[in-house]
């Protein structure tokens, strides 16, 4: 018998979207001198109109933010700002399944991620930093409690409004004032992110928000007025623009790319270790900088978890990402698409085995099976770079020094995962690894207070947690 | 003797097999029967799985007060859901106490649900505190009387103090009183084995032993057929028919009340053993509230609202 599940979409009726929007600057919209399409990358239905922020845009929403600073922001009590965050994350709250069908229909994410990982996390974020605001001398960082100044953030498509969510609620909470700009093809939750400033009543220019592409973060990048620059993206944009602050005062934190090896040991618990793996590369249609996107298989267990990974690989249910049971969404844009096409061909053209489920893809919008390569080796392409997409590269290994050889032998080192059933293997295998972030007998796992960040070409600097607080406090004086 | 080919049924070779196992990790299992537990079943799909839970509802009584009268007003209702809509199909089977068995069958001959069977505890349920020999006769009687299933239930007692091969031998033994005239379900009663290690382990033993079908609980022990454990079970068969091309049902009992809680097993099943397993010669339930719940959720299917519980029949 076959239990078809009938389509559940999540009713799109909860978001209003206008046809074009401007910046939100000094707590008020202001139109944009130019515009691109954002387009919902599941059906490539053109969604809205967004503005394309200029040098003159990010210049505006700096001075707002130097003024903001200067007149209203640092002068409040850590608990007045305190008040500010928390109310923000209760609307947040309030308004979840408005962010979480907007985020899906933007970015092509599973409304089931977007409901129960994303909103929640954001809001999270912004409940633990109100927390903080009041009780920065006791966080024992190595800083001073003194914050910044104005802030330049630059945020990616994966994770929208978590990542605004990990950049805006630290820098408020330590009192600094914001100029973000969300990514090109991303932008719609965080200017809904922007009615609800306006809704919680923060002072007019804590939070600006630029709209725009590359140009616009290099003007940002680039902008005297800014004190800290806060990055999350590629490694390549982010070695740019440390090129750029190099020369200047100004502070910097990155958050890269990532090539994360999933260990798992010849006596790891086999199921939950599948479902860790599916959970480490498909979670998100792995546009994940922290995704286990090298499974790193013992020997002697490999055709039996590749076995296994292979049917419940055919239970992933691709499709309408605001189908509740949809478990793999679409590609965020054409353009990594055809990244993740190029990627696969090298895979194939250096010999590696590939293997998909059966799946019918949709024909509009942006679509790639849940993909893994086999017989990958250390040389392949696909071992090496981030693909950044719903493909696993499946290495093996005897001992347990080769292992660990093999997962730290990449220029990345922001993620790892130790698959194991014997506590001191994962002790001796955690010491090892060259990672900022290491998870055992479970992947993906995220949390407010837990700091996360890389090692090596992954990242400079920690976020969240008291780690992430200091990087948005001014230099050591303690 | 050879069970499977996998062990000798022996005391070594049964304690080698169970120990070579891969463990289960209690937080990830949780997690994926939780995700699992997300799937939104809605439209035509529900109105598939709830007909498909009513036919493997195991309409239980098993209560100290139970008469004659019950057991065949149980029947009736077993064999005709909704006496007043045909299009509901028929439950699983009668699940009834052994002294209850000649009634039960009876009762269904008489009403022409010949081919309804009727399923009895057994073993000395629900604790399974007797000497060997009663516990045979017990399953004697019942097959006698008409049982085409026996529940009998495991000796937790020597499953927690390591004393495998009891077990084992009683399952084989009770197995071989089967025969070929009754189905054989044996009852892990995982709320007293409460690790999920347990239970892979304990439904390993049964089905090694010759069980047709792995059953969670009696029902009169808290905690029962818990999504993990189900799911855990699922696995077991799912991968004990890599091994050895036999399929082996699985039944949850006890706690299953709502049509939600059933469709969510459906889904546990579907993604987990297989769709091979949606079946009611694979798959049972075990219950007694949820089958009246059943058919209001499929009456507001077909009338678009929810009527009151006086139209469906309490027993």
């Amino acid at each position: 018998m076959n239990f078809e599940y009938a389509a559940a979409p999540e009713s799109r009726s909860v978001v209003k979207i206008d046809p074009e929007y401007g910046h939100f600057i000094n707590g008020k919209w202001v139109n944009g001198s130019s515009h691109f399409n954002s387009i919902n990358p599941a059906t490539e239905e053109v969604l809205s109109r967004i503005a394309l922020g200029t040098a003159a845009d990010v210049d505006a929403a700096v001075k707002a933010a130097r003024n903001a600073f200067d007149k209203s922001w640092s002068k409040l009590s850590g608990r007045e700002r305190g008040k500010y965050l928390f109310r923000i994350a209760r609307i947040m709250q309030e308004r979840a399944r408005e962010f979480a069908v907007l985020e899906t229909l933007d970015n092509g994410k599973p409304i089931r991620e977007s409901r129960d990982v994303d909103v929640p996390l954001s809001a999270a974020h912004f409940f633990y930093h109100a927390g903080w605001a009041d009780k920065l001398e006791y966080a024992g960082v190595d800083t001073t409690t003194a914050p910044h100044g104005v802030v330049g953030q630059i945020i990616p498509w994966n994770f929208p409004l978590l990542m605004l969510a990990w950049k805006v609620a630290p820098a408020l909470a330590t009192g600094n004032t914001v100029v973000l700009k969300p990514a090109e093809t991303t932008s719609l939750t965080a200017l809904l992110f922007a009615q609800v400033c306006q809704q919680a009543g923060l002072p007019d220019g804590v939070v600006n928000i630029v709209t725009g592409d590359g140009s616009t973060g290099s003007a940002i990048v680039s902008h005297p007025g800014i004190d800290k620059i806060a990055f999350t993206g590629s490694t390549e944009v982010g070695k740019l623009i440390a090129r750029a602050v190099a020369p200047t005062n100004k502070s910097l934190t990155l958050e890269l790319g990532g090539k994360g090896a999933n260990i798992v040991f010849g006596d790891a618990a086999i199921d939950e270790t599948v479902e860790g793996i599916v959970n480490g590369i498909f979670f998100n249609q792995g546009h994940v900088c922290c995704a286990g996107s090298r499974l790193i298989l013992q020997e002697n267990i490999a055709d039996e978890v590749l076995e296994k990974l292979k049917r419940r690989m055919e239970k992933i249910r691709v499709g309408d990402p605001l189908d509740k049971n949809t478990d793999l969404g679409a590609i965020n844009s054409g353009e990594q698409l055809a990244k993740i096409h190029e990627l696969t061909a090298a895979g194939d053209a250096e010999g590696a085995g590939r293997w998909s489920p059966n799946c019918a893809l949709p024909d509009k919008g942006f679509w790639f099976a849940p993909t893994i390569f086999t017989g990958v080796t250390q040389s392949h392409r696909i071992a090496r770079e981030e693909i950044f997409g719903p493909v696993l590269s499946v290495l093996t290994f005897r001992t347990p020094a080769e292992a660990i050889e093999k997962a730290n032998n990449t220029p990345f080192g922001l993620s790892a995962g130790i698959w194991s059933e014997k506590g001191s293997n994962i002790l001796w295998a955690s010491q090892q690894l060259r990672a900022g972030v290491i998870w055992a007998n479970t992947f993906n796992k995220f949390d407010p207070a837990s700091p996360f960040g890389g090692y090596k070409e992954s990242g400079w600097g920690r976020e969240g947690g008291r780690h992430g607080l200091s990087a948005y406090l001014k230099g050591s004086a303690k | 003797m050879s069970f499977y080919g996998l062990v000798d049924g022996s005391d070594a070779s049964l304690r080698n097999y169970l120990k070579q196992l891969p463990g289960v990790d209690q937080v990830g299992a949780e997690a994926r029967a939780a995700m699992l537990a997300t799937r939104s079943i809605k439209t035509t799909s529900k109105a598939w799985a709830i007909d498909t839970a009513i036919a493997m509802v195991d309409l239980t009584t098993l209560e100290g007060a139970d008469t004659p009268g019950k057991v065949q007003a149980l029947c009736a209702k077993a064999f005709r859901p909704d006496p007043t809509d045909s299009s509901v199909p028929h439950v699983g089977a009668v699940c009834v106490y052994n002294d209850m068995v000649g009634i039960a069958r009876q009762h269904l001959d008489a009403i022409g649900a010949h081919e309804l069977p009727v399923a009895a505890v057994s073993t000395a349920f629900p604790s399974g505190r007797a000497s060997m020999a009663v516990k045979l006769q017990d399953t004697k009687d019942a097959i006698d009387a008409g049982a085409a299933e026996i529940d009998m239930v495991i000796d937790r007692g020597a499953f927690l103090s390591g004393r495998l091969i009891e077990v084992f031998q009683e399952i084989v033994a009770i197995r071989e009183v089967c025969g070929d005239q009754a189905h054989l379900k044996v009852i892990l009663e995982t709320g007293e084995l409460v690790t999920l290690d347990n239970v892979r382990k304990a439904s390993y033993l049964a089905m090694l032993a010759g069980a047709h079908f792995i059953k969670t609980s009696t029902g009169k022990v808290a905690p029962a057929a818990t999504a993990p454990v189900v799911l855990v079970m699922l696995e077991a068969v799912r991968d004990f028919y890599d091994l050895t091309k036999v399929r082996i049902g699985v039944k949850p009992a006890g706690g299953i009340r709502t049509t939600k809680d059933a469709i969510k097993q459906l889904v546990l099943v579907n993604e987990t053993a297989g769709p091979e397993w949606l079946n009611p010669s694979l798959f049972r339930i075990g219950a007694s509230a949820l089958l009246n719940d059943l058919l209001m959720q499929r009456m507001k299917m077909s009338d678009g609202y929810y009527a009151s519980p006086n139209y469906v029949t309490i027993d």
